[in-house]
């Protein structure tokens, strides 16, 4: 496997961890953080990240030409991994900033879990979502083989996708409502959890994307 | 199920070297942050806090260092805090694999710095430190106010009021400790926590005084923490972060047991 893997690079927040994980679990893969578009389009396989803002982070996708590279490598049929605010990026829409259109490779929103959270025992959730939670899996998929159904991984988000068609939810997650926790669409697979920051599981989903032959 | 209570050892870092020394029993360096870390992480940490209590200019890159050495090996979320005054040092804590930077003292002195840091970084790395201490008198209804300089110095400020302000300001976690606990292994300020907790949007961790696995326990479920941050009973080997995981899902409360 000697597969580039390029980490998509747009200035929004800590990119050393996702590299640092994918070079843990690589086996001869050659992890590259970039900006360029065009090292994007002619990597095997891109990882795309993000923290943030999604006003920002579109902005600056847009601004470089990144979002059409992205778009490329997904029409390309190559494998492509969005995590945290790099899943929300690739829905439809984000209600946050007041409304941004994102890149639409998925038909999901984007939503604000909201200001008063409650599980179903009555208890006040706090926004951030943060920490570890459990994920149900919803498909037999090359991405979680290795990983326990209802496996917990680290989640640190205020915004979360809902309104997928269920094929598309490759994973749920509840807090105050279920959500999608993972989302997939043939050579797309996205999660709003941070798998670099989840331990063993987190490792064994990222290694599991440089092995996925979708 | 649900989302799980955290567990978070706290490491007082100087210069690269941990202090305040942590005895492991088969531990090849116990001053060696990469390598404790490592050890809290196989132990089912659910969280790794640093606070860098290092003095000199030439320390910090140390810990720059540091904190790079640590994100490349240990793959759960790492918080660094102390001495944080500029943007400048939030965006290379991040650069070097921080991923959330607390901030204690820069706050009180500039609350706009904490404005500006949400806005910058988001809100979700930035974590603000509060050292509180009971002011009102026992026949008093309860009033606890901001210190800093170790609970040295007092600010006047209302601990209360100052959590709120900050998180409208944007701080995406409170990191709250009780100067009049710190130390004492007596127990979390239960009633503090509760308040601080009650009067906040965001999480919580409840950090000083811990001196027993109930203690975490009642941090969590009377004072409605979100996570509870200890030093001593871990890096003594009193309790193992395991025994602890254990002792609390037993009481009732979730937390990550292996990966489940």
């Amino acid at each position: 496997m000697n597969d580039v893997v390029a980490v998509v690079d747009y200035g929004m927040g800590n990119l050393h961890s996702a590299g640092k994980a994918l070079e843990k679990v690589a086996s001869g893969q050659r992890i590259v953080i970039t900006g360029d578009p065009e090292q994007v389009r002619a990597a095997d396989r891109v990882v795309f990240p993000g923290v943030g803002a999604i006003r920002d982070c579109i902005g600056v996708l847009r601004e470089t030409g990144l979002d059409q590279a992205i778009l490329d490598v997904v029409a390309a049929g190559k494998p492509v991994l969005g995590i945290c605010v790099g899943m929300q990026a690739l829905m439809a829409r984000s209600e946050e900033n007041n409304g941004v259109d994102c890149l639409g490779v998925f038909d999901g929103q984007v939503t604000f879990f909201g200001a008063d959270l409650h599980n179903e025992t009555g208890n006040r959730l706090k926004v951030p979502h943060m920490g570890w939670n459990q994920v149900r899996q919803g498909m037999a998929h090359p991405m979680w083989a290795g990983i326990a159904n209802g496996a917990r991984f680290y989640f640190v988000h205020s915004y979360c996708v809902t309104g997928l068609p269920d094929d598309e939810v490759a994973g749920r997650c509840e807090y105050g409502f279920p959500f999608a926790a993972a989302a997939v669409k043939g050579n797309v697979f996205a999660v709003q959890f941070h798998p670099e920051k989840s331990a063993d599981a987190g490792l064994t989903l990222l290694e599991n994307f440089l092995r996925w032959m979708p | 199920m649900g989302l799980a209570k955290r567990i978070i050892p706290c490491l007082d870092v100087d210069a690269g070297r941990v202090v305040k020394g942590v005895q492991f029993v088969d531990i090849r360096d116990a001053g060696d942050p990469v390598e404790i870390a490592k050890r809290y992480n196989d132990a089912g940490a659910d969280e790794i806090t640093f606070l860098d209590i290092t003095a000199s200019h030439e320390g910090r890159d140390t810990t720059l260092h540091t904190v790079e050495q640590i994100a490349s090996q240990v793959f759960i979320p790492l918080t660094v805090g102390g001495g944080v005054r500029t943007l400048e040092d939030i965006r290379n804590l991040l650069n070097a694999g921080a991923d959330k930077v607390g901030i204690n003292s820069a706050a009180v002195k500039d609350p706009e710095f904490v404005r500006a840091a949400a806005e910058r970084f988001g809100s979700q790395c930035i974590v603000v430190a509060i050292d509180a201490k009971k002011v009102s008198a026992e026949s008093e209804s309860n009033r606890w106010e901001i210190f800093t300089h170790g609970g040295r110095k007092p600010t006047g400020l209302d601990a209360v009021a100052w959590a709120r302000q900050m998180t409208d300001y944007g701080a995406g976690e409170i990191l709250l400790t009780s100067m009049d606990r710190d130390g004492t292994k007596n127990g979390f300020d239960i009633a503090l926590t509760r308040a601080i907790s009650d009067a906040v949007p965001v999480p919580v961790i409840a950090s000083g005084g811990v001196g027993n696995l109930q203690h975490l326990v009642d941090g969590v479920q009377q004072g409605g923490a979100d996570a509870v941050l200890a030093a001593s009973i871990f890096h003594f080997g009193e309790y193992s972060v395991q025994e602890a995981k254990e002792f609390m899902a037993a009481a009732g409360v979730e937390m990550r047991l292996g990966n489940l």
